[in-house]
């Protein structure tokens, strides 16, 4: 909300200048969002009158003034097409200096003498009418700098209000807290009542339960509302960031602001019938102010008359009864709707207007006479009128109703953690006009009508704590009984996993959780995923399935950007919709391309399959043993080169090289090999055992075997593990080959064994035996034969 | 009488000028031989008298050690001279950079995670998780943000069809904490969060790290003094001004936003809190009668951007190695 700060003055006037006055606003919760400094003219831009107006002997659109500055006459070029006789306007001498930084001085304008510039609102920079001179009363004092005369020592100031503050969308409500800070009264202007000249009313019904609880009305009969908004309200309201419309409009306009009653004047003569607060029906069509036709929910509470609906109530006017300079008869309305009637409507129907956002967050229910009243007087100062008397129908079975609240003293010293003398606390709440009766434990408290924010014994200590200032408040720590807590050491931490990546040169990135369905759709085809409803953009859309569509577009990123050495890792979530609801399953995921090693002056090597697999199962094995790789297709992978994680049976996560298919999606102009594993099959390691170490010498001996080629490694080491060999401590594959000497659709496997007993050396006789059931099992269950070599 | 004296010195000059090993044999030969001149002196001790005998025994034997002790310290001085040659023929150019890998790095979002998280865990806080799709109760409900309430402006929320949500805040995890575990606590709730809001200061997901202290004496002193801390420490800065401002949250009452002084002078909003409503430890099933205390919350980036000296939001989230390697 922004406002006039010598309008807030004129309710309460703290000895404070404009920057301290920002200060305690924010320091109040009223968090001042901008300044606006006004236009500094000086005293070289003075009121003055044009005496005469003739035309330019050479030029059609100038005029030669003659202008009276109050201390001489001075001849000024004009080319204004009001520039006339008669008209009071700012005059720029010689010497000013205009906001937009134009120095005025003395000069010929086609060979006519001009003393300086006649100037519009645009060139003083209070407004954006730039078609003529600003037109000044007739009755301004000619002499007087412009800036001394509308009072322009003043500042426009923006608050940032919290949902719960309806109130100071107001002068009124932040006055009220204003003068609270500073220990002073607020000087409420006097509405005074404004007798009916005429018996003239307009039949106003609310229907029964519909979400209005006073309807205040008053007929104004002779309006003359082609009249001009005096100057001093027009720059109120451009101080408050309003436009000034028409004298009715702003009038309404000018009461929200004061008062923060939103009100609305209607054209008396285009109402048909009566006017009914109710509930429009499903499909009810208005066009609005703004000229739009919306279509209507049946949970919208509207003023209708026998036409239809003419407004939505609280939120947007209609535009059939709206006033305009030719009205000439005018009703006037300040209802208090109900707060939960009309939230949500504007976002809804699209009117995010001042009155909706007052009503949603309510308005205080006794303005809405006072209001009347307030208008009444402004329409007849300005425009004139014949007032009927002020008409209010009510509805107190849906009004909220307050009860006293109770504040407790021990409570204060409670929840601030500091105390307050009885009669600090009475002071503080006192000035925001908060009434207190005291009682044995404290006070019981009743709000101001206009407060909907305190309801509750917190509301009030918070108010107390608000006004006196957080930072008069002590900063503590609180006395509590020091405990340990178990530590397990079973958990294997994300951390540990982070670092032996970061350590084996991965960077961990972060992702959207949601991606591109075009790309998750080629990445991981056929698995249902989640939509959102109201995505950002349509590539932001679905939630991810997999880590990959992330880190490849990151890889793919990093790609056009001459970073070709790519090894990320992320961990995160993906989300799949089940029967049982949303399964949110935590995944490690990595993806790694271009050389294994940072550039240097030696060889370098590509990423491949196995280097990050080194990497995978460096990180598998800080959760023990249980680990297998098999091998496997998924959609995105290279059909050779891709194996599926299992941990003790379960399949747990993939890793293989990106299929060359989706490699020319991405663009990509190196391998990448991509990895994932959900982290549930990481959550735990073993406790470290430590075993005897053996006193006696170990034994080695390589084999080589033929197998069909497709045989996995794997399979051998199974079946070497499987083969009940005594003392087996290890066994491992070194070598494969296949090409000259080894028989068409067979490979040499070289692996060795290595044997170990605790209690004595070994001899040549035991590792004999243990070659020989070796090679029996291998060639009874793969058909393995001893390569000779 | 032979002067050994003057045979020692011509053969050190004979030791000292030989250049290589064969050279030096040569030398060792012709002193130390069986025709060298030590040999020849000790054949002609003969002719010597019995008095002069053992003195020029005794003369001969220490030329004899002398000259062999001078030929192995040359030798010794050739061979490392030799070993010396070899190696500096194997010189590499030091200057060049060692290889291998190099570490990578956490991202700045995890790292600030973690210095918070450590910071509060002196504190006895610890670590909870929870879903990030909710549904309306955790979100909003059981935070006292009803339907209808203005405050839901404030979250620009993404929803999916059935009425479930991402969530705005990890707030929920605190709801489902408490609903598990009850009063007293002390917990932190790290995360991703989503606000429908995109430009260079809003992605539309970004981290929060929550906090909650419950426990019967937990005031708003406290909140103020802890916060304080942290700030303090976070930035590693003991003069940082802090400034606690009302504001408001449905879930709490009072609330505060806590703005610090950045270089400049300017003061910049860091994060959000207040004593926990009763209304949401009521919706928990802890009784507000027995239990107060505060709740929190951050945004993770935001720390991020004002300790690092990031500047664009966006740029987390772009995974980009050269952004990423410069936190190792």
């Amino acid at each position: 909300m922004k406002f006039s700060e010598k309008w807030l003055r004129e309710w309460v006037n703290p000895s404070v200048d404009t920057d301290e006055l920002a200060e305690q606003l924010t320091l109040l919760g009223l968090e001042v969002d901008g300044i606006e400094y006004p236009a500094d003219l000086g005293d070289k831009v003075v009121v003055a009158r044009i005496v005469s107006a003739e035309k330019h002997p050479d030029a059609d659109k100038l005029r030669v003034c003659q202008v009276d500055t109050g201390s001489e006459q001075v001849q000024i070029v004009c080319g204004a097409p009001n520039a006339a006789a008669g008209l009071v306007a700012p005059l720029a001498l010689p010497g000013a200096r205009l906001p937009g930084g134009i120095k005025i001085r003395k000069s010929k304008l086609r060979g006519v003498e001009s003393a300086g510039m006649l100037c519009s609102a645009v060139e003083l920079s209070m407004g954006e009418d730039s078609d003529g001179l600003l037109a000044l009363p007739t009755d301004a004092p000619i002499g007087t700098p412009v800036a001394q005369y509308l009072q322009l020592d003043d500042c426009t100031i923006e608050i940032d209000l919290t949902p719960n503050r309806g109130d100071c969308l107001s002068i009124r409500g932040v006055a009220y807290d204003v003068a609270a800070t500073n220990s002073m009264q607020v000087t409420e202007p006097e509405t005074p009542a404004i007798a009916a000249a005429s018996e003239d009313t307009f039949a106003v019904s609310i229907k029964d339960g519909a979400g209005c609880v006073r309807f205040a009305g008053r007929v104004l009969r002779d309006v003359n509302c082609a009249a001009a908004t005096p100057l001093w309200m027009v720059e109120k309201l451009r101080r408050s960031g309003i436009r000034s419309i028409s004298p009715v409009v702003d009038v309404t306009a000018y009461v929200m602001l004061e008062l923060g009653q939103p009100t609305h004047a209607y054209d008396l003569d285009k109402l048909q019938g009566a006017i009914e607060v109710r509930n429009a029906t499903q499909d009810e069509k208005v066009v609005l102010l703004d000229g739009r036709e919306i279509d209507l929910h049946d949970d919208t509470l509207c003023i209708t008359d026998s036409s239809g609906v003419i407004g939505i109530a609280g939120v947007m006017g209609g535009d059939s009864t709206g006033v305009l300079s030719d009205s000439k008869n005018v009703f006037l309305e300040a209802a208090l709707f109900d707060r939960i009637t009309i939230a949500g409507k504007s976002r809804r129907y699209n009117a995010f207007t001042d009155a909706a956002a007052r009503f949603e967050r309510g308005v205080d229910p006794e303005l809405q006479e006072r209001a009347i009243e307030r208008m009444t007087a402004l329409i007849i100062e300005i425009c004139g009128a014949t007032p009927g008397p002020v008409v209010l129908i009510e509805q107190p079975a849906i009004a909220e109703t307050v009860d006293p609240v109770p504040l407790r003293r021990h409570r204060i010293k409670e929840l601030l953690g500091c105390s307050f003398e009885d009669a600090q606390v009475e002071q503080v709440l006192g000035s925001l006009g908060i009434e207190l009766s005291a009682n044995a434990e404290g006070w019981s408290a009743v709000a101001p009508s206009r407060r909907y924010d305190i309801r509750i014994e917190e509301d009030l200590i918070e108010e107390l704590a608000r006004v006196y200032g957080f930072h008069n408040i002590p900063r503590t720590s609180p006395t509590t009984q020091l405990k340990m807590v178990p530590v397990s050491e079973t958990t294997l931490s994300v951390q540990r996993v982070r670092s032996v990546l970061v350590e084996r040169g991965y960077l961990e990135a972060i992702s959207y959780s949601f991606v591109d369905p075009a790309v998750q759709s080629q990445i991981n085809p056929g698995v249902a995923a989640l939509n959102l409803a109201n995505p950002i953009a349509s590539d932001l859309s679905e939630m991810r399935t997999n880590l990959w569509s992330g880190l490849l577009q990151a890889v793919q990123r990093n790609h056009n950007r001459q970073q070709p050495r790519v090894r990320l890792f992320e961990i995160g979530l993906q989300y799949h919709p089940t029967d049982e609801g949303i399964d949110e399953r935590k995944q490690l995921a990595g993806a790694v391309s271009g050389e294994i090693q940072p550039e240097s002056w030696q060889a370098a090597e590509n990423t491949d399959f196995f280097s990050v697999k080194g990497d995978l199962e460096a990180v598998l094995a800080l959760s023990g043993a249980g680990w297998r790789f098999e091998a496997a297709e998924h959609a995105a992978l290279h059909p050779g080169r891709t194996a599926r994680i299992f941990r003790d049976g379960k399949a747990v996560g993939w890793i293989g090289e990106l299929h060359p298919k989706l490699k020319e999606v991405f663009d990509l102009s190196t391998n990448t090999v991509l990895f994932e594993v959900e982290m549930s099959a990481l959550a735990t390691r073993p406790l470290a055992r430590s075993e005897p170490l053996a006193r006696f010498p170990s034994l080695r001996r390589d084999l080589a075997v033929l197998v069909p080629s497709a045989t996995p490694a794997q399979a051998i080491v199974d079946t070497v593990r499987g083969a009940q060999v005594d003392n087996l401590l290890d066994v491992m594959v070194f070598d494969t080959y296949a090409g000259q000497g080894v028989p068409e659709g067979h490979k040499s496997v070289a692996f060795c064994l290595i044997l170990q007993d605790f209690s004595r050396t070994l001899v040549d006789a035991d590792v004999s035996q243990a070659v020989a059931i070796v090679l029996e099992q291998l060639g009874k269950q793969l058909g393995a034969s001893l390569r000779e070599s | 009488m032979i002067d050994t004296e003057e045979q020692l010195a011509r053969a050190l000059e004979a030791v000292a000028g030989a250049a290589d090993l064969k050279a030096l044999d040569d030398v060792r030969v012709g002193w130390m031989g069986k025709k060298g001149h030590i040999t020849d002196l000790m054949k002609s001790m003969g002719s010597l008298t019995a008095e002069e005998r053992p003195v020029m025994g005794q003369k001969v034997n220490d030329l004899k050690r002398a000259v062999a002790a001078s030929i192995e310290d040359r030798k010794t001085a050739l061979a490392d001279d030799a070993l010396r040659e070899k190696l500096l023929a194997e010189t590499v150019d030091v200057t060049l950079a060692g290889t291998g890998q190099q570490s990578g790095g956490l991202h700045p979002v995890t790292q600030t995670i973690e210095r918070i998280t450590s910071l509060f865990g002196q504190l006895g806080f610890t670590v909870a998780e929870g879903p990030e799709i909710e549904n309306d109760f955790y979100n909003f409900e059981a935070l006292n943000i009803p339907a209808h309430h203005p405050a839901r402006a404030m979250h620009d929320t993404f929803y999916f069809g059935d009425g479930k949500l991402l969530r705005t805040h990890t707030s929920s995890v605190q709801i489902r904490h408490m609903q598990n575990n009850g009063a007293p606590c002390r917990v932190l709730s790290p995360g991703r969060v989503y606000r429908c809001d995109s430009d260079q200061t809003h992605t539309p997901m970004f981290h929060q790290v929550e906090g909650l202290y419950i426990d019967k004496h937990v005031s708003f002193s406290d909140l103020m003094g802890h916060l304080e801390q942290f700030l303090k420490l976070f930035f590693d800065q003991g003069d940082m001004e802090v400034r606690f401002r009302p504001s408001y949250f449905p879930f709490t009452e009072p609330s505060t936003e806590v703005d610090v002084r950045a270089p400049g002078g300017k003061w910049v909003e860091v994060l959000g809190s207040g004593l926990v409503h009763p209304n949401v430890l009521r919706a928990v099933g802890v009784d507000p009668n027995e239990f107060q205390g505060y709740a929190f919350g951050l945004g993770v980036e935001r720390l991020a951007m004002m300790r690092y000296g990031a500047d664009d939001l966006r740029v987390f989230f772009e995974n980009d190695v050269r952004f990423l390697s410069q936190f190792r």
